[in-house]
């Protein structure tokens, strides 16, 4: 609980961090920057549940508890989605998402 | 009585047929000659004898011809209507009996020589047998329905037998035509056998045509329903005489006739002289009560009109033809209107049935000289190798038997007494003469006509010019001599047979006379003929051609058979293959299946424009997938409200 | 196992030994003994299915019921009356003749066998099958290996033709699964559990309302199969694409499951619907006689003359059939037996006669009886019995139709028959002109003098065929007795 801080003000304060990462999720062209920004979604999605546990039910854990195991799991899938960009990268010399449509159809 | 034996009669043919048809490479001709033989005349003795024990043993009970009627289930519609096959023997089919067999046992015998060395000997004899059975088994029918079975057997055998020189295009047009037009009319013998066996729940002749013989009227509640004014038995009536004058052909369905004379000879004689082609005027005698009681003979005068008015069309067209069969085809055609007229005029009871009896009559000798007409014609062209007339001239030198048998038919045709047809077509003109003043003239002026073509092409063929022939013609073999002397014979003394005592319309019998003055009156008309035909044929003159051209459209359109060929022709090829068939082809290939195919490409076509939207971006699916879930979240809170 | 499920399990052994077979002979020899077990079963149905009704007066005799999925009640339930076991014969007749023709299948034989045989399981599955749900899984047995028939085995646009049918026939399977369901959900309209089983729901009253929905669907799901105007068009294409045995048991089984199942579900479960819809289908049914007919008249190709001839034919069956009498439904059921002996006669004749000219454009051909004469002969005797000769199955047929809808006393059901009845004339038209033009007449220059005459297989496998057309149209009466007795519940429904 932070003195002075509403739950509403952390809440706009993630959609607009979850906003940002789905902005950033459509628009953007390059690989790296997708990945960024689907982090950026993550995190909105941790702090939510950080906040939401102890605005509403502080004298409970799993909230925290769920928090620490996103981001357990987002380090895995950021290892391994970058492992893919870097060895797409050997292939085909670029992280544009236009150049990966080879799979296409 | 124990008439089960007759079942053979049909049965031996159909035998032959099968060995004969099945083996038809393996037999040698010869060989295929004498079985076919052999097994008619097996036919013909049991068909004599049937006959004899018939009028002279057991048939006559009380004064009156029995029917006896042997008959098993063959096929059950409903409770009341099935099909039944067994044989039907009363006069008319022990006389038809005897008729069949006889002709057929005398093609027969004539086939083996006119048919020695061609390809399908065995063939010719097998369809011959199919023939035989089909016509003994309609002959035999107790029942509408076996009737039209053996009906379209009968059909087949001479489609098959108008196709016999099957390579050649113009005999397989003509039974094609043969088979279609025949077919057109029986749709309307079906048609009338289906009306009958709804409204009467039978197809028993028995039932049909009983007579009460207390009331001395149909037994059968005719009168119950009515169709546009008429009852619907006679509607019935009308249809299946309808098919009658398409097998007999009766105007307007005789086209078929003159072409039919593509089968060879002997073939013609049988099918299309003497046996089949009166199968019409038997079926009309068959259901004669019922055409006679039901609305008063509506149907039966109608009949009676088709005959007559057939039978001086095709008179005069056939004083037109060159062709020797042709003109015997317009002949026979013209022979049946004149039985149909016959039917037509006449009563029931006793001497009032005479136009029946002479119908009869006149078909039993009219299958005997024209039958020898037509094997005469075959001995003809075998021996010329020509069917026209031009061809032809000055043959009584080279064969002397065909001479003397073909004017021996000749003068029966032309009703010149003691022949044959003299007796009969005289009893006819009485029937006519009695009941139908207008039918009357009709039919004595047809007896002009006749005497005139057929002596016609009698002087045209044996007298006329002195022709140079390239092979000598010569007289014939025997085997095919035998049939014509057998039939000569036939056609002088079958006259004399006093046959009102065995056949007439109440099964009774009765004494005919002669009708002395009518007869005169016939025998001079047919006289007059014969000595217009001296005049303009005996010797080679142009008289014939200025006579005919005085005539001039009257020639040209009796010529042409007053273009009733082309009118069919038109009917067929421009109304129902080019107005009917054709757009239904094009609207099925078009329209149907276009709608079909339509819907297909149509659907590749809105696939193809929506596949974009699967791009196989992430991005986009993301978006697509966002925009959704915001949409909906809008929707669920705006309706949560 | 008893007497029915073999007939399953058989076909099923046989496509099992198929699949081990090596060559062209192993697996024709196999197949052709999987065809003759089968052939020799079905003749021991009829004698056992006479003996059988002496004792047992139930619809369906050999009656066999297993649990398949308990949840929806659908049950694995098997049984036959006489329309079945006719129906079962013709199939054997016509398998094993399709083998026979196929005796020189040189392309990928094994597997051309093996979907042969799948096809003919579904057909017998179809046939014994008194489980709507099992009944419609046969069904599409069925009909999917004929994709891969006309798609791999055929000739001319074959992936084209073998699309459109599969594609028209999986689209009507769709409407008749709807119209299927509607019956099963209707099922409990009394109380009870809802069931698939076609005897249990016969003796429910389905609502009128549901009846109304359902029987068109079903009904077309059926006909279409059937050909159905305005659905036949997947028939010319599918048949001219089609090789010679796939087309002999399409025409001659295949298309028969439409008239049955309209028969056994449409007619049997939902007759008020019947008697509601009946008029409007009967019209087009009777359009499609004469239409066919006179379409045929204008092809040239052999095998269209033959599938439009046949739309013709198979709309008589579907005529009969709404006729809802007696008389006209045993017209219809030996009219599915003739039209099924005589169409498989015809395909094989044209299969023969192409195999020999590589032609079968009818312009081309000409005068091929002197030059083929068992060809020739059989095929003008098939051409007489296509229309209705007396003393073949045809003529029985249809004066059992024609009669039969004759019966009927008001005047819109006798005028149709009238129509129907003048398709003789027509038929008669384009047969004599078939016949005239490629059998008799002059032969044709392009045709080679010495063509290879008929070899002992195709002459069995003809034979096989011309034997029942015979023996249906000189005696009918055993035939027609067995087909009436069992017709005999179904009619009630639509008489009540």
């Amino acid at each position: 609980m932070i003195a002075g801080i509403s739950i509403y003000e952390i809440l706009t304060l993630t959609t607009i961090l979850f906003f940002i990462g789905v902005y950033g999720f459509i628009t953007r062209t390059n690989l790296i920057s997708i990945l960024i920004s689907v982090e950026l979604i993550m995190n909105a999605s941790v702090v939510n549940f950080v906040i939401i546990n102890k605005y509403l039910y502080p004298d409970m854990l799993q909230g925290v508890l769920f928090s620490i195991f996103i981001i357990a799991v987002a380090a895995a899938e950021t290892a391994l989605a970058v492992s893919i960009i870097i060895n797409l990268y050997r292939q085909i010399g670029s992280v544009e998402v236009k150049e990966t449509e080879i799979m296409k159809y | 009585m124990d008439i089960t034996y007759i079942y053979l009669i049909p049965i031996i043919p159909l035998a032959v047929f099968l060995l004969l048809g099945i083996n038809s490479k393996k037999i040698k001709p010869a060989v295929s000659g004498y079985i076919g033989v052999l097994g008619l005349f097996t036919s013909f003795l049991l068909s004599i004898y049937t006959a004899y024990q018939y009028f002279f043993v057991i048939g006559k009970i009380d004064g009156e011809y029995q029917q006896f009627i042997d008959k098993t289930t063959w096929l059950n519609f409903t409770d009341t209507l099935h099909i039944d096959m067994g044989i039907l023997v009363d006069s008319i089919s022990i006389m038809m009996l005897v008729v069949v067999t006889t002709i057929s046992l005398m093609v027969h015998i004539y086939s083996r020589g006119y048919m020695k060395g061609d390809d399908g000997y065995t063939r010719c004899f097998a369809y011959l047998s199919l023939f035989t059975f089909s016509m003994l088994g309609l002959v035999l029918a107790t029942n509408l329905f076996q009737i039209y079975i053996f009906w379209e057997l009968v059909g087949v055998s001479s489609y098959l037998l108008i196709g016999y020189y099957y390579t050649k295009p113009s005999a397989v047009s003509a039974a094609k035509k043969a088979f279609i037009v025949t077919r057109f009319a029986d749709l309307g013998f079906l048609i009338g056998i289906l009306i009958m066996g709804y409204y009467t729940g039978t197809f028993d002749f028995e039932t049909l045509n009983a007579v009460n013989p207390e009331t001395g009227m149909l037994v059968l509640n005719w009168a119950s329903t009515s169709f546009m004014g008429l009852s619907v038995i006679a509607w019935g009536l009308i249809l299946i005489f309808m098919g009658g004058a398409g097998k007999s052909a009766m105007m307007p369905f005789h086209i078929w006739l003159p072409d039919a004379m593509e089968g060879p000879t002997p073939v013609s004689a049988l099918i299309h002289a003497a046996t089949m082609v009166v199968a019409g005027v038997y079926l009309v005698a068959r259901l004669f009560p019922m055409f006679y009681f039901v609305e008063d003979g509506f149907a039966l005068n109608i009949v009676a009109w088709v005959g007559g008015i057939s039978s001086l069309f095709a008179a005069i067209i056939a004083i037109t033809q060159t062709d020797i069969k042709r003109v015997l085809a317009f002949s026979t055609m013209s022979q049946i209107g004149y039985m149909m007229m016959a039917l037509g005029v006449s009563g029931y009871d006793g001497h009032e049935g005479v136009g029946y009896m002479a119908s009869m009559f006149h078909l039993f000798t009219h299958a005997m000289f024209k039958a020898l007409l037509f094997l005469g014609a075959g001995s003809v062209i075998h021996a010329v190798h020509s069917n026209y007339l031009k061809d032809m001239g000055g043959l009584r030198k080279y064969m002397p038997i065909t001479n003397i048998t073909f004017l021996i038919a000749a003068l029966a045709i032309a009703g010149v007494p003691p022949f044959a047809g003299f007796w009969s077509k005289d009893e006819i003109l009485v029937a006519a003469f009695e009941n139908n003043q207008i039918l009357y003239y009709i039919g004595v002026f047809v007896a002009g006509l006749t005497a005139f073509y057929m002596f016609r092409i009698y002087f045209g063929i044996f007298w006329g010019k002195d022709k140079k022939y390239e092979h000598t013609p010569h007289e014939s073999p025997m085997s095919m001599a035998f049939p014509l002397l057998f039939l000569a014979g036939m056609s002088i003394v079958a006259g004399l047979i006093p046959f009102s005592e065995y056949v007439s319309a109440d099964n009774k019998g009765f004494e005919a006379h002669l009708n002395y003055p009518l007869a005169a009156i016939a025998t001079t008309v047919g006289i007059i003929g014969i000595a217009l035909a001296w005049v303009f044929y005996k010797k080679e003159n142009s008289l014939s051609d200025k006579y005919a051209k005085s005539f001039g459209v009257l020639y040209k359109w009796a010529y042409h058979k007053f273009y009733f060929d082309e009118l069919y022709l038109f009917v067929t090829k421009k109304i129902i293959f080019n107005r009917i068939s054709a757009p239904i082809a094009w609207f099925d290939k078009k329209v149907v299946d276009g709608t079909m195919e339509g819907i297909g490409n149509k659907t590749v076509v809105v696939s193809d424009k929506i596949k974009g939207m699967q791009s196989g971006k992430l991005q986009d699916y993301a978006f697509a997938f966002i925009v959704g879930v915001v949409v909906l979240a809008g929707v669920f809170i705006y309706l949560w409200k | 196992m008893d007497i029915l499920t073999l007939f399953v399990v058989v076909p099923v052994l046989t496509v099992l030994a198929l699949v081990f077979t090596k060559d062209l002979k192993q697996a024709r020899t196999v197949s052709m003994l999987g065809s003759f077990v089968q052939l020799g079963m079905a003749i021991n149905l009829v004698f056992a299915y006479f003996k059988e009704k002496e004792v047992n007066d139930s619809i369906m005799v050999f009656m066999k019921d297993l649990v398949w999925f308990e949840h929806f009640n659908i049950h694995y339930t098997v049984g036959v009356d006489g329309i079945s076991v006719a129906m079962l014969l013709l199939t054997a007749i016509v398998v094993l003749a399709g083998v026979f023709i196929s005796w020189k299948m040189e392309d990928l034989p094994k597997e051309f066998f093996i979907s042969l045989l799948v096809l003919a399981t579904g057909v017998y599955g179809f046939f014994i099958s008194i489980d709507l749900f099992t009944m419609f899984v046969f069904f599409e047995i069925a009909v999917i290996p004929m994709y891969l028939l006309i798609g791999i085995w055929g000739s001319g646009p074959k992936e084209h033709s073998a699309m459109k049918l599969t594609l028209m026939l999986m689209g009507a399977s769709a409407v008749l699964l709807v119209g299927i369901l509607g019956i099963y959900f209707n099922s409990n309209a009394d109380g009870g559990d809802l069931t698939f089983n076609i005897l249990e729901i016969a003796k429910v009253n389905i609502p009128f309302e549901a009846q109304k929905l359902f029987f068109p669907l079903v009904f077309v799901g059926f006909a279409v199969l059937g050909a159905l105007f305005p659905f036949h068009t997947w028939s010319p294409d599918g048949h001219a694409s089609a090789p010679t045995a796939v087309s002999m048991l399409h025409a001659g089984v295949l298309m028969k499951l439409g008239g049955y199942g309209v028969f056994r579900i449409a007619m049997f479960l939902l007759p008020e619907g019947a008697l509601f819809w009946g008029d409007f289908f009967l019209v087009l049914a009777a359009i499609g006689v004469v239409y066919g007919a006179f379409a045929a008249i204008r092809q040239t190709d052999l095998k269209y003359i033959n599938a439009y001839a046949s739309v013709s034919h198979l709309g008589l069956v579907l005529f009969a059939l709404l006729m809802l009498n007696k008389t006209a439904w045993s017209g219809a059921i030996i009219q599915s037996l003739s039209h099924g002996f005589l169409t498989a006669m015809f395909f094989a004749l044209i299969g023969m006669i192409y195999g020999r000219t590589h032609t079968r454009d009818i312009n081309k051909l000409g005068g091929l009886m002197k030059i083929l004469p068992f060809i020739g002969a059989i095929y003008v005797i098939t051409g007489m019995a296509y229309l209705g000769l007396p003393g073949f199955s045809g003529f029985v047929a249809e004066m059992n139709i024609f009669v039969g809808g004759f019966q009927h006393p008001d005047m819109f059901h006798r005028v149709l028959t009238v129509l129907a009845v003048s398709s003789i004339v027509v038929t008669a038209v384009y047969i004599l002109r078939l016949v005239g033009k490629i059998m008799m007449g002059p032969l044709e220059t392009n045709n080679v003098e010495n063509l290879p005459k008929a070899t002992w297989y195709e002459k069995t496998g003809i034979l096989l065929l011309l034997i029942p057309v015979i023996a249906i149209g000189v005696a009918p009466l055993w035939l027609s007795d067995m087909i009436m007795d069992s017709i005999q519940p179904f009619i009630q429904g639509v008489i009540k």
